[in-house]
């Protein structure tokens, strides 16, 4: 879990175009992270804040109005920006795989379960057909699908939603790779069966030494299943590093009322803090701090310049002015982040 | 006296198949339940899929009629109640659903889709009508000229609170809120369930609060309910219930509760399998083939809620002793 | 009672410029609906723009050819046919039969269909059944057999044709609108207006009429095109709007005879007329569909 970091992602962009060239929503906005080799990441943000946007950017799966714009992805010292659509084949399902939210948008109706998870197999190990499919059944069984000689034979419709989605994981982890991206993939799950799943999720990472990152809105699943943490909004990083640190003192306003404003099962009688105004329209972006119009502890120099990242030491980032510390301008009401 | 008192409430749907609808079992959606709701306090109810807490909320709103055991309104027994009777209880339960974007007709303005339950109900004149809408969008925080505006003028959270305008105008005693904040953004949940607490404090609401989000509904509710595959197997005060679950299966849902921050540990009770089919439920304790604690008893006798201390329970591992 | 901390502040109006109109006409089909007014407007003043009159002819100006062909004449601009009756005249005053027979057939077909749609969807059992087998029988047969077969019984007249399409057209709405309706009482929004206490009739009018209104609009651009043809058919089969009373599609079978000696301008021109008010029809059907409904979806 030392040395190079599997990923890094150096000043990201990804930019919606519309179609007559007027409208640019920067989607992803100069973002900055990394990933060292079995470390889980969690990426926090909610609609419209882009992380979403990130995950298709790094497996470079986007719609054809988005375009990366600049910055660089370097997936095992190679940048994932340059490489060329067959290079990109090469890597996606065998080094980076990523599942999704909706197990039966997944899976193709169609086609036997066996016959889905043996196909990434069959095409990027060139794999012969019964090679795969035994490969497949036993792919099932370590996602903890109970007979799986039956079960490759059957259709998706005839699953569950918590084993389509286990289905959905042994598709991710076929060609063993080293990078599995999910994003919000307990998000139509029951709660015993999100637990079951994560759980799996856990260990198979445990057994592969697959780096994952979790894209998600929900601050529990961070809690639970993440090393590190980055928060996006209005498609830039607002905060990032280790998850306890950041959980018991948020750098950032955001992060900070984020986390005030979760129900919490031990403190019934507390108020919620919440938080005010709405999420940002991404097209019309001031050239002040997004969150500014919403932060409670915002100043003018807030509202005029987007803050740059900033260290706030434990390998600690944040984008605010507040963490800029003695040389920014605080204002009276600052006091007491 | 309670709003709303059910008594062994029962819903059962025959499932047919194929185009003769040939009779293919019965779902037992809701199967012999017993709640009650206070006046001015919130009912939590929680459940995984085909527990049945959806079928519960719409014999609640009268959607749907059950097909066995009592539903009492304000003391008086719903049967028993004559047309006007009937009328008064509609107007009384009123109901807040999940997704904001499918609650509003997008044909109507914001001020016709609020006052549509009052002009349903009441005759009055179009001034009168106009007062209580701008009265009601006040107290939900929108700004008076959101009457003359459509849906898709509004976001999310403030189309929620348009639905919440809506359900209150009638005045009604009890709202219905199913799933209100699961499809909002997670910074506007807080609003809104800060909102229908305000709102319960200052007009005596009652709430019958479902949600799968068991913090959400352990800070709205003053009693949870946990149901599995049609029945209620734990039902008591929110906060202990939530800090000191009894029932197993209650145990294992809590467990599998996301916790709030990263260095709260939890026991993890994962249990096996899926959650059967409502159409076949196991035989005496629908929980048993899952349960970590189950006896020979549990395949063959169904448990009837006991009270343990303040709360009800049904499970034999409570019958004789005390609590485990 | 507003917290202080939930201050809403709703998005201003977006003002209406000239460009963001100018953007929203951009796909507009500006020639089909052009045309459509045109042959509207000439329907309407049939009367003060056709130079003859279309029913009486004078036999001794038979076959005339158009006017720049030699034998022509300005006084017929585009020939005349077998009786002596201006071609020109008698295309104005088809407009007018296209037109109306058109636009009152669709109406007809769609306020039925639409409604019986509605009633269907909605209320479902007994009431469903009835209509859907009667809707499946409808569409079982040909339409133009179909139509045939009514104009036999009541035999032809321009209202009586309008009766006939109507008849036999409306079912398509009703299968389109049933659709539409089966998936819009599940929305939560007709659920909570059970719950406000509505009754069915005002939810099936306040509440569904209005959201399927978009598909029957287009649906009525679409089979405008089509009524008109068989509207044609009908008059060239001869069962359509009686004679003299001029109609494109009696013009054509008229005039076909007169293709075997060269007097092609007795059916081109009748042809083209139907083409042209049919191909726009469909254009701007095309249009509306597209423009309506990805908003439906939206909302």
């Amino acid at each position: 879990m030392t040395g190079e970091p599997l990923l890094r992602l150096e000043n990201l962009s990804t930019h919606y175009v519309s179609s007559q060239g007027t409208r640019v929503v920067r989607a992803v906005d100069g973002v900055s992270l990394s990933l060292r080799a079995g470390e889980t990441l969690g990426i926090v943000g909610e609609s419209g804040s882009g992380k979403s946007t990130l995950a298709l950017t790094i497996l470079r799966v986007l719609p054809p109005a988005a375009r990366i714009v600049g910055g660089r992805m370097l997936f095992e010292g190679e940048d994932l920006v340059t490489k060329s659509d067959a290079e990109m084949r090469d890597i996606r399902g065998k080094r980076i795989a990523m599942i999704l939210q909706d197990p039966m948008a997944s899976l193709n109706p169609l086609f036997t379960i066996g016959n889905q998870v043996a196909e990434p197999i069959q095409v990027h190990e060139k794999a012969s057909r019964s090679t795969a499919w035994a490969k497949a059944r036993n792919l099932l069984k370590a996602v903890r699908i109970p007979s799986p000689e039956t079960r490759v034979t059957q259709y998706p419709h005839e699953m569950s939603g918590g084993m389509r989605q286990r289905i959905v994981g042994a598709i991710g982890i076929a060609c063993e790779p080293r990078l599995l991206i999910a994003d919000e993939p307990t998000t139509s799950l029951d709660l015993t069966i999100q637990a079951q799943y994560l759980n799996l999720l856990r260990e198979l990472q445990r057994e592969h030494g697959l780096a994952l990152i979790f894209i998600t809105h929900n601050l529990g699943i961070v809690a639970k299943m993440c090393d590190q943490l980055a928060v996006m909004y209005a498609g830039r990083l607002v905060e990032s590093g280790p998850v306890s640190r950041i959980f018991n003192e948020p750098a950032h306003p955001y992060t900070k009322a984020l986390l005030n404003s979760i129900p919490r099962m031990s403190d019934r009688g507390r108020r919620l803090t919440a938080i005010a105004g709405q999420p940002p329209d991404l097209a019309t972006l001031g050239r002040g701090c997004a969150f500014a119009p919403r932060c409670p502890q915002a100043f003018d120099r807030c509202r005029a310049e987007a803050p740059p990242a900033i260290d706030v030491g434990d390998g600690r980032i944040a984008r605010c002015w507040l963490a800029a510390g003695a040389g920014a301008e605080q204002s009276a009401a600052a006091g007491g982040l | 006296m309670q709003v709303i008192e059910a008594d062994g409430l029962t819903k059962h749907f025959a499932a047919k198949r194929g185009l003769l609808g040939t009779d293919h079992g019965t779902v037992r959606a809701v199967d012999g339940i017993s709640f009650g709701i206070e006046p001015g306090r919130t009912l939590g109810v929680v459940g995984e899929s085909g527990c049945g807490k959806t079928t519960t909320a719409k014999l609640v709103l009268g959607l749907e009629e059950p097909t066995g055991g009592r539903m009492s309104f304000e003391g008086r027994e719903l049967h028993t109640l004559d047309a006007a009777g009937r009328r008064h209880y509609r107007r009384s339960v009123q109901a807040v659903f999940q997704d904001p974007y499918a609650s509003l007709n997008p044909r109507l303005r914001v001020g016709q889709i609020i006052a549509e339950p009052l002009v349903t109900n009441e005759v009055l004149d179009k001034d009168e009508v106009r007062k209580r809408v701008a009265r009601l969008l006040d107290l939900v925080g929108l700004p008076e000229r959101s009457a003359e505006l459509f849906p898709h003028e509004f976001s999310g959270g403030q189309r929620q609170r348009i639905a919440i305008a809506r359900a209150l105008s009638l005045s009604p005693k009890l709202v219905v809120l199913d799933e209100p904040v699961s499809a909002l953004d997670v910074s506007i949940r807080a609003q809104i369930l800060n909102l229908l607490r305000d709102l319960q404090e200052e007009l005596g609401l009652s709430y019958l609060f479902i949600a799968h989000d068991l913090a959400a509904v352990a800070h709205m509710s003053h009693t949870i309910a946990v149901m599995y595959l049609g029945k209620i197997v734990e039902i008591g005060e929110a906060q202990s219930l939530a800090a000191n679950p009894q029932h197993p299966y209650t145990q294992a849902l809590f467990s599998a509760a996301l916790p709030s921050h990263p260095d709260e540990r939890r026991e993890e009770i994962i249990l096996p399998g899926e959650v059967p089919s409502p159409l076949k439920p196991p035989s005496g304790c629908r929980f048993h083939p899952r349960c970590p604690h189950t006896m020979e008893r549990c395949s063959g006798e169904e448990p009837r809620l006991k009270p343990m201390g303040e709360r009800l329970v049904a499970c034999h591992l409570y019958d004789e002793r005390g609590p485990a | 009672m507003s917290t202080p901390a939930d201050v809403i502040s709703l998005p201003s109006p977006q003002p209406v410029t000239t460009r963001s109109r100018l953007r929203w006409l951009g796909s507009f089909p500006v020639i089909p609906t052009t045309i459509l007014v045109i042959i509207a407007l000439v329907a309407l003043f049939a009367d003060q723009l056709a130079p003859h009159d279309p029913e009486i002819g004078s036999l001794t100006a038979r076959f005339k050819p158009p006017f720049w062909q030699t034998g022509g004449t300005t006084k017929y601009l585009l020939g005349t046919d077998q009786l002596g009756r201006d071609v020109l005249s008698r295309l104005i005053f088809g407009a007018r039969v296209s037109m109306v027979v058109g636009l009152t057939a669709v109406v007809f077909a769609g306020v039925l269909g639409t409604f019986l749609g509605i009633v269907s969807g909605y209320l479902g059992g007994w009431v469903d059944q009835v209509i859907m087998r009667i809707t499946d029988t409808w569409l079982a047969l040909p339409a133009l057999t179909f139509a045939i077969f009514l104009a036999a019984i009541v035999g032809p007249s321009m209202w009586n044709i309008v009766f006939i399409l109507g008849l036999t057209y409306w079912t398509r709405y009703a299968r389109v609108v049933r659709g539409e309706v089966l998936s819009l009482r599940e929305r939560e929004f007709v659920r909570l207006a059970v719950v406000a206490g509505c009754s069915k009739w005002t939810i099936m009018m306040r509440h569904i009429l209005p959201n399927v209104v978009n598909s029957a609009v287009v649906l009525a651009s679409l089979m405008l095109g089509v009524v008109i043809i068989t509207e044609a058919t009908l008059s060239f089969l001869g069962i359509g709007v009686p004679p003299p009373q001029p109609a494109w599609g009696l013009m054509l079978s008229d005039g076909k005879q007169g293709l075997m000696v060269g007097y092609w301008w007795l059916t081109v021109f009748p042809g083209c007329c139907i083409m042209l008010m049919v191909l726009s029809a469909n254009l701007l059907g095309d249009w509306l569909r597209v423009k309506l409904d990805p908003q439906l979806r939206q909302l």
